[in-house]
C-alpha cells in the first residue's frame, strides 16, 4: 500500500497544507468539516431513487447494483479507511446468503422467522462472527499475505457450503427461499419494485453508518493506521483491536448485502462466496476509488452498466472491452472513477490545495 | 398470486403503475413471439452455451422463423454461468421483453435458480442442458429436452452387468449431477448382482487426477466408471491413458459426457475402446442427423455438434411445435399443456415429452470409441429404447 | 506409496511450472502481474496450434512457446507495464486483471471457446517402474524441466552479475541507476524471462490440463498460492512450496478423499498465519 496522502480524508477545501498537518487543529474542527454534507452527495442519492423511473426496466439490475455497491463499501471500509487489502468478502457474503436463506426456508414464507429484517440481522450477526473469528489472520504480513489468507477463507467456505449439502443444498444452492413481505407490507414482486427500495434503503441507512463511522474519532483512527501503523501504535492506538473491530464491522456488512441477494433472488447457491464474487467487488471498489465511501457504489454502478450494455450488443466478447477500459483507466486516471472525476474538477477550477487524488 | 405481487407493487409506486404497467398485460397478444436464451456465452461454461447458441441460430435458419403466422425472435443473454445473473436475466426477459418462453440453462443451478420466476410469472422454461434429475420437479414450468444423468447411466449398468464386469470403481465430481449419476450407477449395478468396490469424489475444482486415479488401480476392477462435468473429461481422460490404466486390461466406463463429440476430435487414440451410453452421437445413422450435422459444420467453421448442440437444437423445435398446436397463442399454461406429451423426430432419434413429469424420454445408445475414416467417433453398438429418468415418481 | 509420493512431487512441480514465471515478476520485480496465467495461456495456445495444427514436434514447441511469450511481454513492457512500475499494488491488480479479461476474450475470438487438447508424442506418454513405483514419463519430464530451471534460475539471480544487478535495481533504482546500472533494459529483459517461463509453463502443462479461454483466471488461484506459501523473493522458496504443496495435496486426497477439496487451502492459510512472509523468505518486507 503506498503511503500518500494520509491527512487529506475527503475533499476537504480546508487550508491544511501538507507542512500544517491535522494536529495543528483540534481533531474535532476536521471532523465536522468533513462530515457536512455536500451537494453531490444529495444528488447521489436522489439520483439513485430517481432510477426507479427513468429505468423501469432494469429494476433487478438496479437492486443487483445496491447490494453489490454495499458489497464494496465493505470492503472500502477495510482496504480505503484501515488499509487492509482482503480478497475474501465473499466469504462473508456468502454466509451472510445463507444465513437469510436458511431463516427464510425454515419460516416458510411466514413471519416471524422469514421476515426479510430478522433474516438481514442475522446474516449480519452471523458473518460478522465468522468475521471477528478470522480477523486475526488478517493483522500480520505483507498485502500479499492478506489476499491470499482472506481468499484462502473465502475458498474454504465456500467448499464448506458444497460440503454440507444437507443444510445447504450442496452445490445446487438452496431453494425455497421464501421470504414474507418486508414490514408485514410489501411482498417482494416479480417486477422488482419491492426488491428496488428494499435494496436501496437497507443500502442508504448502512452508507449512512458507515459515513457517521469514518468521521468519527474511531474513523480518523483508522487513517491513522492506514498511514503509518507503526507511529500509531507507539502513540498508543490500540491498533490490533481498531483493525479487528473493523474488520468484523466490514464482515457484518457484506453479511447483509448477502442476505439481501438472498432475499431478493429467492434462492443462494455456492458461488455467492466465490473467488470472483470477492474478486469482482474488489475490482469494483478500485475502479470506482478506494477510500471515499462512494468508490463502491459508482464503482458498482459504472461497472455492472458497462457489463449490461456491452452484454447486450456483443454477448460473446463484451469482456474485451471491459478489459479496456480497466486498462485505460489504470493508465491514465489515477484513483478510479472518482479519480477521475476530482482530475476534471481541477481541470474546470484549479485550487491551490490540491485534493486527495486517489488514496490507495 | 401474481395478481396480488402487482397491487402491492401498485402501492410501493403509483408512478410507475401509470407509466409502464397497464401496457403489461395489453400487450399479449402481438405479431412477434420472442423466446430468451440464457446461457453461459462467456466464462468456464462457455462452450455448452455456444452449441446451444449455435443450434438455435442453426433450426431458424433451416426452419424459417415464422410459426403460426407469429414471427419467432430469439434474444440471446449472456449468464457467465452464475446463478444469481441467470435469476436476474429471466426476470428481466419475462417482465421487459415479455418473452413466451425461457430456454437454454447450462447449469443445474442456473435453471433451479429461476424456478420461482417461471413459477410466479406461470413462463415455460426449457431446458436444453441442464441434467440433474430433480429441475422439472420444482415448477411445473419446467419442460426438458436434454437428458438427465440417472436416465444416460443406468443403462450403462446394466451393460456392464450383463457384459462380464463384476466390479467397479466409481470416480465422479463432488456436485450434483455426479452423485447423480453415481447413485444410479451404484443402484442398478448393484441390483444386477455386480459389486461396486469403491465410490470416489473429487472436487469440482481439481486439476490433477492422479491420487483418485491411484486409488481407484489400486482396487483393481474390471472397469472404471467416470463422470465429470464437460470441461474436466478432456483433461481427466488424458491422466487416465497416460497412467496406463486402460493397457492393465480395465474398461474405462461412464455416460456420454466424458468423450463429447466436440472434445473427441481432438484426443487421440488412447481413448479408443472407451464405453459410454448417452443419447447423442454425431455419427447417429439417421437422414435428419446427417442432414443436421452436416449444415452445423458448414455454418460453424467445420466444428462438430454435440448433445449440447441437439439439445439447443431440439428446445427450438419443442418451441415452435408448441406454437403450431396453440395456433401461436403464448398463455403459459396453454404452451406447457402443448409441449406436455409432445412427440418428435430429433438428430439422436424418437424422443417425447412425458406428459407427466415434462421430463424427456428417448433412447440410449452404448456406444465404443473408435477411429473412422481418419477421427475420433462414439459408434453406436446398442440401444435401449424409451427410457425414462427412473427418479420422477 | 512410493507412486503417491512421485504423484505428489509431479503436481508439485506441475504448480512450480505454472508459478516460476510470476516469481520472478511479482517475487523479483515486485509487480503484481496476474495476467501471468494471460502470458501462460499464449505458450499453451501456440503450442496446440504448432503441435495440432501445424504438425510440429513437441521439442519445437517449448522453446517457440517460451519465445514467443517472452517476446509478447517485452513488447508489453515496453508499451504498457512500464508506466505501472511506480503505481499502487492495486492499480497494477486492475490493470492485469483488464489484461486478463482482453486475453480471454481474444482467445475466445480466434481459436473458441472450446477445450484444446495437446497430445503428446507416443514416447513420452506410458508409465515406467522405477523402485518399484510405477512412474508417468511426461510426469517424469516436467520434474526434470522443473529442478534444471530452479537450479538456473537461483544460479542467474544469486550469482550473476546480471543478477546482483536486478536485485539491486528491484532494492532501490534510483541509486542502481546511479551506479550506472541500466535499470530500464534490466527490467525489461526480467520481465520478458518472466513472461517467457509462463509461456514455458503454459506449454508444459498444457497436456495436463488442456486449454480454454479461461485458463488465466481458473488456475490464477493456485500460482498465487504457491507464490505466497512459498514467498517471493526467491526461487528456491516457491521450489519446495510447490513440492510441499503437491505432495499434500495428493497424499491427502489418496488417504482421506472426503477433506481432498480443503487440504492446499488449508495449508495455505495455515503457513500464512505461521510464517505470514511465506515458508522461505529471509525476512525481507516488502
Amino acid at each position: 500500500m503506498s503511503v500518500v496522502d494520509k491527512d487529506a480524508a475527503a475533499p476537504a477545501a480546508a487550508s491544511a497544507s501538507p507542512a500544517a498537518p491535522a494536529a495543528k487543529q483540534s481533531p474535532s474542527w476536521r471532523l465536522l468539516l468533513d462530515a457536512k454534507w455536500r451537494w453531490y452527495e444529495f444528488a447521489f442519492w436522489l439520483c439513485a431513487a430517481a432510477s426507479f423511473w427513468v429505468f423501469p426496466r432494469k429494476l433487478m439490475l438496479l437492486s443487483e447494483i445496491f447490494i453489490l455497491g454495499l458489497l464494496a463499501l465493505s470492503i472500502d471500509l477495510v482496504l480505503g479507511f484501515a488499509g487492509l487489502v482482503t480478497l475474501g468478502q465473499g466469504a462473508f457474503f456468502g454466509i451472510g446468503a445463507y444465513a437469510a436463506g436458511l431463516m427464510a426456508q425454515a419460516g416458510m414464507g411466514a413471519a416471524p422467522l422469514s421476515d426479510p429484517l430478522l433474516g438481514l440481522l442475522v446474516a449480519g450477526l452471523v458473518a460478522g462472527l465468522v468475521g471477528f473469528a478470522t480477523s486475526f489472520l488478517v493483522l500480520r504480513g505483507s498485502d500479499l499475505t492478506r489476499l491470499m489468507v482472506t481468499l484462502g477463507v473465502a475458498l474454504i467456505v465456500e467448499e464448506l457450503i458444497v460440503k454440507f449439502k444437507d443444510i445447504t443444498g450442496g452445490s445446487d444452492g438452496l431453494q425455497g427461499v421464501l421470504s414474507s413481505p418486508v414490514l408485514g407490507l410489501w411482498s417482494f414482486d416479480l417486477f422488482g419494485y419491492t426488491a428496488f427500495w428494499y435494496s436501496l434503503t437497507v443500502t442508504f441507512v448502512i452508507f449512512l453508518f458507515c459515513r457517521r463511522l469514518i468521521h468519527s474519532n474511531y474513523g480518523l483512527s483508522l487513517l491513522a493506521i492506514k498511514g503509518n501503523p507503526l507511529r500509531a501504535r507507539t502513540i498508543g492506538m490500540p491498533v490490533n483491536a481498531r483493525l479487528v473491530s473493523i474488520y468484523t464491522i466490514a464482515a457484518a456488512i457484506a453479511g447483509v448485502s448477502g442476505g439481501l441477494l438472498t432475499q431478493t433472488t429467492q434462492f443462494a447457491s455456492p458461488d455467492m462466496a466465490a473467488f470472483h464474487r470477492s474478486a469482482d467487488a474488489l475490482l469494483i471498489l478500485i475502479f470506482g476509488g478506494a477510500g471515499y465511501l462512494y468508490g463502491g457504489l459508482l464503482g458498482a454502478v459504472a461497472f455492472r452498466v458497462m457489463q449490461d450494455f456491452l452484454g447486450n450488443i456483443t454477448p460473446q466478447y463484451w469482456l474485451f472491452y471491459v478489459g479496456l477500459v480497466l486498462v485505460l483507466l489504470v493508465l491514465f486516471v489515477r484513483g478510479g472513477i472518482i479519480g477521475l472525476m476530482m482530475a476534471m474538477r481541477d481541470k474546470i477550477s484549479p485550487r491551490d490545495d490540491k485534493d486527495a487524488g486517489g488514496r490507495q | 398470486m401474481l395478481r396480488r405481487d402487482l397491487l402491492k407493487g401498485a402501492a410501493t409506486a403509483a408512478i410507475a403503475i401509470a407509466a409502464g404497467l397497464p401496457a403489461t398485460v395489453a400487450l399479449a397478444q402481438q405479431q412477434t413471439v420472442k423466446v430468451g436464451f440464457i446461457g453461459a456465452l462467456t466464462g468456464p461454461q462457455a462452450a455448452s452455451g455456444r452449441q446451444m447458441a449455435n443450434a438455435i441460430r442453426l433450426y431458424q435458419q433451416l426452419n424459417g422463423d415464422t410459426v403460426a403466422g407469429k414471427k419467432i425472435e430469439v434474444i440471446f443473454r449472456d449468464d457467465t454461468g452464475v446463478a444469481d445473473q441467470t435469476r436476474r436475466i429471466a426476470q428481466e426477459l419475462i417482465v421487459n421483453e415479455k418473452v413466451a418462453f425461457l430456454a437454454g440453462f447450462s447449469l443445474t443451478p442456473l435453471a433451479l435458480a429461476v424456478a420461482p420466476v417461471i413459477t410466479q410469472a406461470k413462463t415455460p422454461a426449457i431446458i436444453m442442458t441442464a441434467g440433474t434429475s430433480v429441475i422439472t420437479e420444482r415448477s411445473p414450468y419446467f419442460a426438458r429436452v436434454s437428458f438427465t444423468l440417472p436416465q444416460q447411466t443406468m443403462p450403462m449398468a446394466e451393460w456392464a452387468a450383463k457384459n462380464g464386469i463384476k466390479t467397479v470403481v466409481t470416480l465422479v465430481s463432488d456436485y450434483g449431477p455426479g452423485l447423480d449419476s453415481e447413485k444410479a450407477f451404484f443402484e442398478k449395478f448393484t441390483e444386477l448382482g455386480g459389486k461396486v468396490v469403491a465410490q470416489l469424489k473429487a472436487p469440482l475444482a481439481n486439476p490433477d487426477f492422479a491420487p483418485f486415479l491411484q486409488r481407484a488401480a489400486d482396487a483393481k476392477p474390471d472397469a472404471i466408471f467416470l463422470f465429470v462435468p464437460g470441461p474436466t473429461a478432456g483433461p481427466l481422460m488424458r491422466q487416465v491413458v497416460d497412467r496406463g490404466l486402460t493397457k492393465g486390461g480395465i474398461k474405462i466406463i461412464g455416460p456420454g459426457d466424458i468423450t463429447e463429440d466436440e472434445q473427441l476430435v481432438s484426443m487421440d487414440d488412447s481413448v479408443v475402446g472407451t464405453i459410454t451410453s448417452h443419447f447423442y452421437s454425431v455419427l447417429h445413422d439417421s437422414p435428419l442427423n446427417k442432414k443436421f450435422v452436416a449444415e452445423y459444420k458448414k455454418a460453424n467453421n467445420g466444428a462438430r455438434p454435440n448433445f449440447i448442440g441437439v439439445g439447443g437444437w431440439d428446445g427450438m423445435h419443442a418451441i415452435y411445435e408448441a406454437l403450431k398446436k396453440t395456433n401461436g397463442d403464448t398463455n403459459g399454461d396453454k404452451l406447457m399443456a402443448a409441449l406436455k406429451g409432445l412427440e418428435w423426430e430429433s438428430p439422436r432419434g424418437k424422443m417425447s415429452i412425458d406428459a407427466n413429469t415434462r421430463d424427456v424420454v428417448q433412447d440410449v445408445y452404448i456406444r465404443r470409441v473408435e477411429r473412422k475414416d481418419g477421427e475420433l467417433y462414439n459408434v453406436e453398438f446398442d440401444v435401449v429404447r424409451q427410457v425414462k429418468d427412473p427418479y420422477h415418481k | 506409496m512410493l507412486t503417491i509420493l512421485f504423484d505428489g512431487v509431479a503436481y508439485g512441480m506441475l504448480l512450480f511450472i505454472l508459478a516460476v514465471g510470476l516469481c520472478v515478476t511479482l517475487g523479483l520485480m515486485n509487480f503484481v502481474n496476474l495476467a501471468h496465467g494471460a502470458f501462460a495461456m499464449a505458450g499453451g495456445y501456440l503450442t496446440v496450434i504448432m503441435m495440432n495444427r501445424m504438425g510440429i514436434s513437441f521439442w519445437w514447441c517449448l522453446p517457440a512457446a517460451f519465445i514467443f511469450s517472452a517476446l509478447l511481454g517485452a513488447f508489453l513492457e515496453r508499451t504498457l507495464y512500464r508506466r505501472l512500475y511506480d503505481k499502487s499494488h492495486l492499480d497494477q491488480v486492475l490493470f492485469s486483471i483488464g489484461l486478463i479479461f482482453m486475453s480471454m476474450a481474444a482467445v475466445d475470438y480466434f481459436m473458441g471457446a472450446t477445450q484444446q487438447i495437446v497430445n503428446l508424442p507416443p514416447y513420452l506418454t506410458g508409465r515406467i517402474e522405477i523402485f518399484g513405483a510405477q512412474v508417468g514419463v511426461y510426469r517424469l519430464f516436467v520434474i526434470a524441466v522443473c529442478g534444471v530451471l530452479a537450479i538456473g534460475l537461483q544460479f542467474i539471480i544469486a550469482r550473476t552479475r546480471f543478477g546482483s544487478q536486478l536485485r539491486a535495481s528491484v532494492d532501490d533504482g534510483r541509486v542502481a541507476r546511479g551506479l550506472g546500472i541500466d535499470v530500464t533494459r534490466i527490467f525489461s529483459l526480467t520481465f520478458a524471462v518472466g513472461s517467457g517461463l509462463a509461456g514455458l509453463g503454459g506449454a508444459l502443462g498444457a497436456s495436463i490440463l488442456s486449454m480454454d479461454p479461461f485458463f488465466p483466471l481458473k488456475y490464477m488461484i493456485y500460482f498465487l498460492i504457491v507464490i505466497a506459501v512459498g514467498g517471493a523473493t526467491t526461487i528456491t522458496g516457491p521450489f519446495f512450496a510447490s513440492l510441499l504443496l503437491g505432495i499434500a495435496d495428493v497424499g491427502g486426497k489418496y488417504f482421506v478423499p472426503v477433506i481432498g477439496g480443503f487440504i492446499i487451502y488449508t495449508i495455505m492459510v495455515a503457513v500464512l498465519i505461521f510464517r505470514p512472509e511465506g515458508l522461505f523468505t529471509r525476512g525481507k518486507r516488502r
